[in-house]
């Protein structure tokens, strides 16, 4: 047996599980458990309690609103690989989701878990900062919005803050010609990225940028949109130039190094992918477009 | 549960006095079980030690190597990734529910038959987390291309085969489960 000793708990309701959390010293709480349960079996954390979301209702599904797919954050990724509504309206997700562990992990793994482990490398929290995505979160009386980009404080570290449980995350989807794609770097597919990149582009009339986003995961504390790169690219009909120029600026985001994968590699990572998933996203806006 | 035999008790039999327990009920290989089990004990420690349900394996406890691999309502979970307490409610399947597909209800599976024709394992540790995932990928999917294959895989480590000949054992499999219908 290797988790430490915890008191567990298995609440119905969303209410009874944001009491729970505020009432209960040292809580952790327990979506999918595709990182927390190896972090408990390795004793890196010890809760004095577990709250298990997995049987609180409501918490799980997804919705077409008016302003964007709602995912509960109980939500499981294997629910978002075979959803049509993410393969039609988020493509970029639905790319990305095959990316995200193994079926078997999939298959119990939730987006809202992934989105509050923060996981630097993490397939989800890069999609979710790429578009935008707005967190849902319930507190003790009250539930706030946050765009994800101010969720995502730091390694690991989101804005949640104690006794605050993630209640979904909203995602408006871009243009339907809009072009996309997702690729990472991994040394066995399922492992965590070393570095992965996502871009979404949206062309006018006469073929120009009109709308980019180009984001990097596994090179910084959290995925990173790269300003600099989307400006190279606004408003030009995109050669192969502006695809290097676009490249180079994600070549120079600042890199975390580790003994095994230092900055440098993170950074050329980061130009060869981004070079090879513009072209793709072009071509796909092109396509839709003829 | 204590009236079955307990090949490796040690470990199961008997928590410490302030160990906190849960009774749950679920279902295990088609038999209804009900029991106690500690809080903090993980599925797979669960079933090994609890259940004796020994073919499934533990190999890094983490969510990495796969061995634990069972079948929770249906589909793939690493069994050491979540707690026993969960499970309750729940209907799991184990490796050893597999030799009951053969021909005649007894016997290996027709996936556990190519594996043996196939040389298909070696040590064998891999092989009941492989088994399980394989099952699933053959269930959903009865002509898999051989790319499908080694995703499945993907989540699973073997360090004796080469993979190889699991790939086509898995091959093997769905050609005779198709012919077979």
């Amino acid at each position: 047996m290797k988790p430490p000793a915890f008191r567990y708990h298995a609440p119905r309701t969303l209410e009874e599980a944001v009491r729970l959390a505020n009432e209960l010293p040292n809580p952790r709480l327990l979506a999918g458990g595709q990182s927390l349960l190896p972090m408990l079996n390795f004793r890196l954390l010890a809760p004095d309690h577990v709250i298990d979301l997995n049987r609180v209702a409501g918490l799980a599904g997804i919705q077409e609103t008016a302003t964007g797919i709602v995912f509960g954050a109980m939500t499981r990724q294997r629910d978002i690989e075979f959803s049509p509504i993410v393969k039609r309206r988020l493509p970029l997700l639905s790319e990305a989701i095959q990316w995200v562990g193994h079926r078997q992990t999939r298959n119990r793994g939730t987006i809202g878990g992934s989105l509050c482990h923060l996981d630097p490398s993490a397939e989800q929290p890069t999609v979710a900062i790429a578009m935008d995505a707005t967190v849902s979160i319930a507190g003790p009386g009250a539930t706030r919005e946050l765009p994800m980009r101010e969720f995502a404080l730091d390694l690991m570290t989101s804005a949640l803050a104690d006794g605050e449980i993630l209640a979904s995350v909203r995602i408006a989807p871009w243009a339907n010609s809009h072009g996309w794609a997702f690729l990472e770097f991994a040394r066995r597919h399922g492992d965590y990225a070393i570095v992965s990149v996502a871009v979404l582009l949206e062309l006018d009339g006469e073929q120009r940028a009109s709308r980019v986003s180009i984001t990097l995961g596994g090179v910084a504390s959290t995925p990173v949109r790269v300003p600099q790169a989307e400006a190279v690219l606004l408003g030009s009909r995109i050669e192969a130039g502006d695809i290097e120029a676009a490249a180079a600026c994600c070549a120079a985001v600042e890199a975390l190094g580790d003994p095994q994968v230092p900055a440098w590699y993170r950074q050329r990572l980061a130009r060869t992918l981004t070079a090879r998933a513009l072209p793709i996203a072009l071509a796909r806006a092109r396509g839709d477009k003829q | 549960m204590s009236s079955m035999p307990t090949p490796d008790s040690t470990a199961a039999a008997t928590p410490p006095d302030d160990e906190a327990m849960m009774q749950i009920s679920l279902k295990v290989n088609g038999r209804e079980i009900t029991c106690r089990v500690a809080e903090r004990k993980h599925l797979a420690d669960f079933l090994r030690q609890d259940l004796q349900l020994t073919g499934t394996h533990l190999g890094c406890e983490h969510g990495v190597c796969g061995a634990c691999t069972i079948w929770v309502d249906g589909v793939t979970a690493r069994s050491c990734l979540m707690l026993a307490v969960q499970a309750d409610g729940c209907e799991l399947r184990t490796v050893e529910s597999l030799a009951t597909e053969g021909p005649d209800g007894h016997g290996l599976s027709p996936l556990q038959q190519a594996f043996w024709d196939r040389h298909g394992l070696q040590c064998g540790y891999c092989t009941p987390g492989i088994l399980m995932s394989l099952t699933e990928l053959l269930r959903d999917d009865p002509a898999p291309t051989e790319e499908a294959v080694r995703i499945t895989l993907s989540g699973h480590l073997c360090r004796c085969t080469g993979y190889q000949n699991i790939v086509a054992a898995a091959l093997d499999a769905a050609a005779r489960i198709r012919s077979a219908v």
